[in-house]
């Protein structure tokens, strides 16, 4: 018997769950003023959540997935994207969307029930918020073929949950965008819950990152809530896929803290305890350790930017609930690039009957 | 003008396109070196290359998913499912996101996809691989539907559903493929989508079909014509949207109307022609519509599907229906 193939997968953590090194950080890293820009990101993810909770409870958002522990994941990843890249997130990816320049109340409008907040008024390519789970792997894999084919050095990132990689999508877009040698980075959150169901529960493998193996790709794994390890291995992967060394497959750990989305009770299926516990090993208090530690952050800062981003906030809520609603004909409006003429009546009646009741009778 | 056969028109329009946008792609499962196992890409690997005309990986969510992606970049995929009954795995790609892409993001983003498919029986192919799927795709919102009925409208039809900016259905009646040729001018001049072409002119009885049924109601319309009753035939050719102006107006003279469709009944887009018909046609009629259609069956294998299909004569029995006390 000989063994014709054996694999490893790689596990990277900088800053253990108090944020003391555990070992040599990479360059980037060594310079506080490049860490102060990502906890400033995720304390504001993190305000984010916060408030549009609140704005969900009190009716004025609809049902919202918070990335509450997760913050670390899209930070990292999105920082070290370059404007030029596309960002393909799934719903829980705001803070990636925030870094790339998606406004918070845009993010609000979307959840808010109107179409206008996926019209990002600054990354122009990234695609809107992908519901049905592990499908945008299979778009992010399409747009990084776009990339080759023009010969652009630019890179196609998406996000998926762990429950996400039980999809076919998931592979067939790994398989292809590999074959394809695409410029694609493949990021799993990983969570531990699809909803209810615990990353035990969702597959037998001991990594999720071993997948990639499957697909004849690199595959690692890091810890999710080290926003250093997250940025270094993404902006590896990215370098790499730009050079023309095709897709790479990035599993970070991480650990939901709160329900999957408002519309749903965790308690149900997961006990406090563990909760808490997960909660020693969050993203923004290793960081901020770190950054103490090193003498880079004291209290008087901490206190300014939490004032700093409560407020970026308040004005992001005051700026949506400033929007007026969409017209009745906004529904037809981007249907079609023309709206074909068998439709023109449908959109004159809509319209009639929402001035004439108001569009509130449904009766 | 050449002689072609409706694949060959299919390849034909397909080669036109790719040498004069670079934006277009070609992708499926053995679409390159083996050329479509219709031969529909034959021979556009070897003049555009593997980037352009691409042998993919087995999978068809992921052929339709990733040509989303394309597609929201600015090219323009040409992505072939290898049969149609294979396509329900690209269904949610189809849903959810190539008819929605554009209205979600407020025009942002669009999806400039063709998806191609043979549809239809007749030829005696194994399970799976005769199915007619149009109503399913007609359902969804943002996309069209377009069916040929003969080279000629395939090549000019194909052009358009490339060109055109949002997702396009393409269906390619299988049994036509090499049914006949017809004269084609490769001249790169699309026919325009949403509308149906009148392929006979006729007084008595309106028939409305599509892709190859048009093949038994054109035969069905001559042996009408035989007995003296003028049928004027239409092919409905992009099924969604739906132009039922010309069908209207069509009845309107007539007073009758016999829709013909190889798919089964029940659910059907006879039944969408119907219900426009008596919404906004009941008092130009003077019978009641009738629908011959496939009965609502599995598809059969080749020993029984000609009795699954409609035939020459079911036309002619249910347009005599609408005749009766006339």
């Amino acid at each position: 018997m000989a063994t014709v193939a054996r694999f490893e997968v790689e596990f990277t953590r900088f800053l253990d769950a108090e944020g003391e090194a555990t070992q040599e950080l990479p360059a980037f890293a060594l310079d506080p003023a490049n860490l102060i820009p990502l906890y400033r990101a995720m304390q504001l993810t993190r305000a984010f959540d916060t408030k549009a909770i609140a704005l969900q409870r009190t009716g004025k958002i609809g049902t919202f997935a918070s990335a509450l522990g997760q913050e670390a994941i899209g930070v990292g990843v999105a920082g070290a994207m370059r404007k030029e890249d596309v960002l393909v997130p799934s719903y829980r990816d705001h803070a990636a969307q925030f870094m790339r320049g998606v406004t918070m109340a845009e993010s609000l409008l979307y959840w808010g029930g109107d179409e206008r907040g996926s019209d990002f008024s600054v990354p122009r390519e990234d695609f809107p918020i992908c519901v049905p789970i592990g499908t945008q792997v299979c778009h992010a894999a399409g747009i990084a073929y776009a990339f080759k084919l023009r010969g652009e050095a630019r890179v196609a990132t998406c996000f998926l949950g762990d429950g996400a990689t039980s999809k076919g999508d998931f592979y067939e877009a790994m398989n292809f965008a590999a074959v394809w040698r695409a410029p694609l980075l493949i990021v799993i959150n990983n969570n531990q819950w699809a909803i209810s169901v615990p990353r035990e529960h969702q597959t037998l493998t001991p990594t999720l990152a071993q997948k990639a193996i499957a697909a004849g790709i690199a595959g690692v794994q890091v810890d999710g809530n080290d926003v250093i390890a997250v940025h270094d291995a993404a902006r590896q992967a990215a370098e790499k896929a730009r050079a023309g060394g095709g897709p790479t497959l990035i599993e970070a750990i991480s650990y939901r803290l709160g329900d999957h989305t408002t519309a749903d009770d965790a308690t149900r299926y997961r006990d406090a305890d563990t909760v808490q516990q997960q909660w020693a090993n969050e993203p923004i208090r290793r960081l901020r350790n770190y950054l103490a530690r090193i003498g880079a952050w004291d209290p008087g800062k901490e206190e300014r930017l939490l004032k700093e981003c409560a407020d970026q906030v308040n004005a992001a809520v005051e700026a949506y609930l400033a929007i007026p609603p969409p017209t009745t004909a906004a529904m037809f409006d981007h249907l079609y690039a023309t709206l074909p003429a068998a439709l023109q009546e449908q959109r004159e009646a809509a319209q009639w009957f929402a001035s004439h009741d108001g569009g509130g009778s449904h009766g | 003008m050449a002689e072609l056969n409706l694949v060959e028109a299919i390849n034909r329009a397909l080669e036109w396109e790719l040498a004069h946008d670079p934006a277009v792609v070609v992708l499926g499962e053995d679409v390159g070196v083996n050329g479509g196992v219709f031969r529909a890409t034959v021979g556009l690997q070897e003049r555009f290359g593997a980037e352009r005309v691409l042998d993919t990986p087995l999978a068809e969510t992921a052929i339709v998913g990733t040509a989303i992606g394309m597609a929201a970049q600015g090219l323009k995929p040409v992505a072939e499912i290898q049969f149609s009954g294979f396509i329900y795995p690209a269904m949610d790609h189809i849903w959810n996101h190539a008819g929605r892409l554009r209205n979600r993001t407020r025009g942002r983003l669009s999806c400039p996809l063709v998806v191609r498919s043979p549809c239809g029986a007749g030829i005696h192919a194994p399970e799976h691989h005769s199915e007619s799927p149009e109503a399913l795709f007609a359902h969804l919102p943002g996309v069209r539907v377009v069916i040929p009925s003969s080279p000629s409208r395939a090549y000019g039809l194909l052009l358009a559903a490339i060109r055109d900016p949002d997702p396009v259905i393409f269906l390619e009646p299988t049994r036509l493929y090499r049914l006949f040729k017809q004269e084609v001018a490769d001249d790169g001049e699309a026919l325009p989508l949403d509308v149906c072409f009148t392929l006979r002119a006729g007084t008595d009885v309106t028939l409305v079909s599509w892709g190859a049924m048009l093949n038994e109601t054109q035969a069905a319309a001559e042996a009408l014509a035989q007995e003296g009753v003028m049928a004027e035939v239409i092919d409905v050719a992009t099924l969604k949207p739906l132009d039922m102006t010309t069908i209207l107006e069509s009845v309107s003279r007539t007073g009758r109307c016999v829709i013909v469709h190889e798919a089964t009944r029940a659910g059907g887009f006879g039944a969408e022609i119907a219900a426009n018909l008596a919404e906004h046609g009941l008092y130009s009629l003077l019978a009641p519509v009738q629908r011959v259609t496939a009965w609502d069956v599995v598809v059969p294998l080749s020993r029984l599907e000609h009795q699954y299909m409609p035939s020459v004569e079911r036309i002619v029995a249910a347009v005599r229906k609408t005749l009766e006390g006339a």
